[in-house]
């Protein structure tokens, strides 16, 4: 009964990293599910999955007209758009940040949509545009690399698997599909990052920002980033950028999921609310520099006015 | 609309900063068009929009606070010029031909000693901010303003905030902006510097 209970209460105290999950992941099925597909249907198994599609002449046109909330607001189906997701390169690793805000429309669908996608344990993906394509493609991208894994008897690299899912992607050019990710891991060659989008666009990179309110991001990583940051420093450089975006941006926000990718697999670091960051800041973490991240809160007191200085000159 | 201008505050100045290119279609025809105007000893005015609104309002703006300092012996203040110059704008916009004209407006105000600033765009919409932007800028600035900025900041840590938002929007706008024209204004009055 014990062991029943244990399995279904939160898996311990300790900070969930990739290593538990896998070691749990490993306990958790027996041998009897082997060949078995785990609850991912067809997926995996018989190359690319095909799908149904309405019977017109152009499939593609007929669910753009259903789903382009920009073409016309009355859409019946309005998809996730509006997003900040960002990942960057350092000496430590990847790190990994992203908001938690989905939108239907102006419609604030939900705000704790997890948009880190743990592909493995030393693999992430991050979610921007489509929710479903992401995690529907990730996992897949998942199961794949795995398979390579099984073949190959060596982990896929991020290079092949990011260039796998573009290749995929790609394959279902114009016909709807919405994503723009980032593909981060730890290969062979250290940490590796990649941009993967939907149009077929792939790129190896140090620094991306997605979504709506990347420009935010980008002009407070940008100006904080260099090289040999500290894991500290990365972490709550991470954490202020997408706070940056989840405070001007109308589409982002909520809260913040912040990841580290390191050589032994990637950790997850912590979940932290935008507004609280507005006004306390992270508290007592590794890399805060303490107070809130708001610039009323930030400013407060302090004056342009120099009167003071008239006195002493005159 | 590819223009870009920023103002800030800091402790007893306000630095106005805006491109300085002038484009018709997609060609440039100038490189160093000077887009802010002085409006008096102790306002400046930076200006973006519709081509031609642009000087045309700025210049009548420019002559009448001219007239108030003429007939009064005294300048407007910062404050009361810029609710003048946005409800020129607001009764602009209900006309047949309005000015579409967006104004980051800097001032030192000698009777506070305090330096303001205003953002104020072609609807008529005006604030007073510590720190401001207009155009494309805005998207990639902001959020850095609202990292780094201070306003009790000295000049030189001003200016170095100034030229992170300006290396932010060259880095990541895809349209180059050319140089930018930045201008100072404390209770000294207004000077020109290179950045």
């Amino acid at each position: 009964m014990n062991t029943f209970v244990s399995r279904f209460a939160p898996s311990s105290s300790v900070i969930p990293n990739s290593r538990g999950i896998l070691a749990d992941e490993e306990e958790e099925f027996s041998d009897l599910t082997w060949g078995s597909h785990a609850g991912f249907g067809n997926l995996g198994t018989k190359g690319i999955p095909t799908f149904e599609v309405p019977h017109l002449a152009d499939p593609s046109a007929f669910l753009r007209m259903h789903t382009d909330d920009y073409a016309d607001p009355n859409c019946r189906i309005k998809i996730q758009h509006g997003t900040t997701t960002l990942a960057f390169r350092f000496k430590g690793g990847i790190i990994v940040a992203v908001d938690s805000r989905a939108t239907a429309g102006s419609y604030i669908a939900s705000g704790t949509v997890k948009k880190v996608i743990e592909i493995n344990p030393y693999l992430l993906g991050t979610m921007a545009g489509g929710a479903a394509d992401c995690q529907y493609w990730e996992t897949y991208l998942g199961i794949q690399c795995r398979l390579h894994e099984l073949r190959n008897r060596e982990r896929i690299s991020v290079a092949a698997a990011s260039k796998y899912l573009s290749n995929l992607v790609y394959s279902y050019k114009g016909m709807g599909l919405s994503m723009g990710t980032m593909i981060c891991g730890w290969d062979k060659t250290g940490p590796a990052l990649f941009y993967v989008d939907s149009d077929g666009t792939r790129l190896k990179g140090d620094i991306f920002s997605v979504g709506s309110g990347s420009t935010y991001a980008y002009g407070v990583l940008d100006q904080g980033y260099h090289w040999d940051l500290t894991d500290g420093e990365a972490q709550e450089l991470g954490r202020r950028s997408i706070y940056a975006a989840g405070h001007r941006d109308a589409y982002s926000g909520n809260t913040i999921n912040l990841y580290h990718v390191k050589e032994e697999g990637w950790d997850f670091i912590g979940n932290y609310d935008v507004t609280k960051m507005h006004y306390d800041g992270p508290g007592n973490v590794l890399g805060a520099t303490g107070g809130g991240y708001g610039y009323e809160i930030r400013a407060a007191g302090r004056s342009a006015s120099d009167a003071d200085a008239i006195d002493t000159s005159a | 609309m590819a223009e870009c201008s920023f103002g800030l505050i800091g402790k007893g100045y306000v630095i106005l900063a805006s491109d300085s290119t002038a484009a018709r279609s997609i060609v440039k025809m100038k490189e160093n068009e000077d887009k802010i105007k002085a409006l008096g000893p102790n306002l400046i005015m930076a200006t973006g929009g519709e081509p031609g609104d642009t000087i045309q309002f700025a210049e009548y703006v420019e002559r009448n606070l001219r007239l108030y300092h003429i007939r009064h012996n005294h300048t407007l203040r910062p404050s009361s010029a810029a609710a003048w110059i946005r409800r020129t704008l607001a009764d602009s916009l209900r006309s047949r031909n309005p000015y579409s004209v967006n104004l980051i407006l800097g001032g030192y105000d000698h009777t506070t000693s305090t330096p303001n600033l205003y953002w104020i765009d072609y609807l008529g919409t005006m604030v007073d901010i510590p720190f401001a932007a207009h155009g494309y800028g805005a998207y990639f600035a902001l959020s850095t303003l609202d990292r780094f900025h201070d306003p009790e900041a000295t000049l030189e840590e001003g200016l170095e905030t100034l030229k992170k938002c300006i290396r932010e929007v060259e880095k990541r706008l895809i349209v180059s902006l050319g140089k930018f024209k930045v201008k100072i204004i404390d209770r000294n009055g207004m000077r020109e510097i290179e950045l």
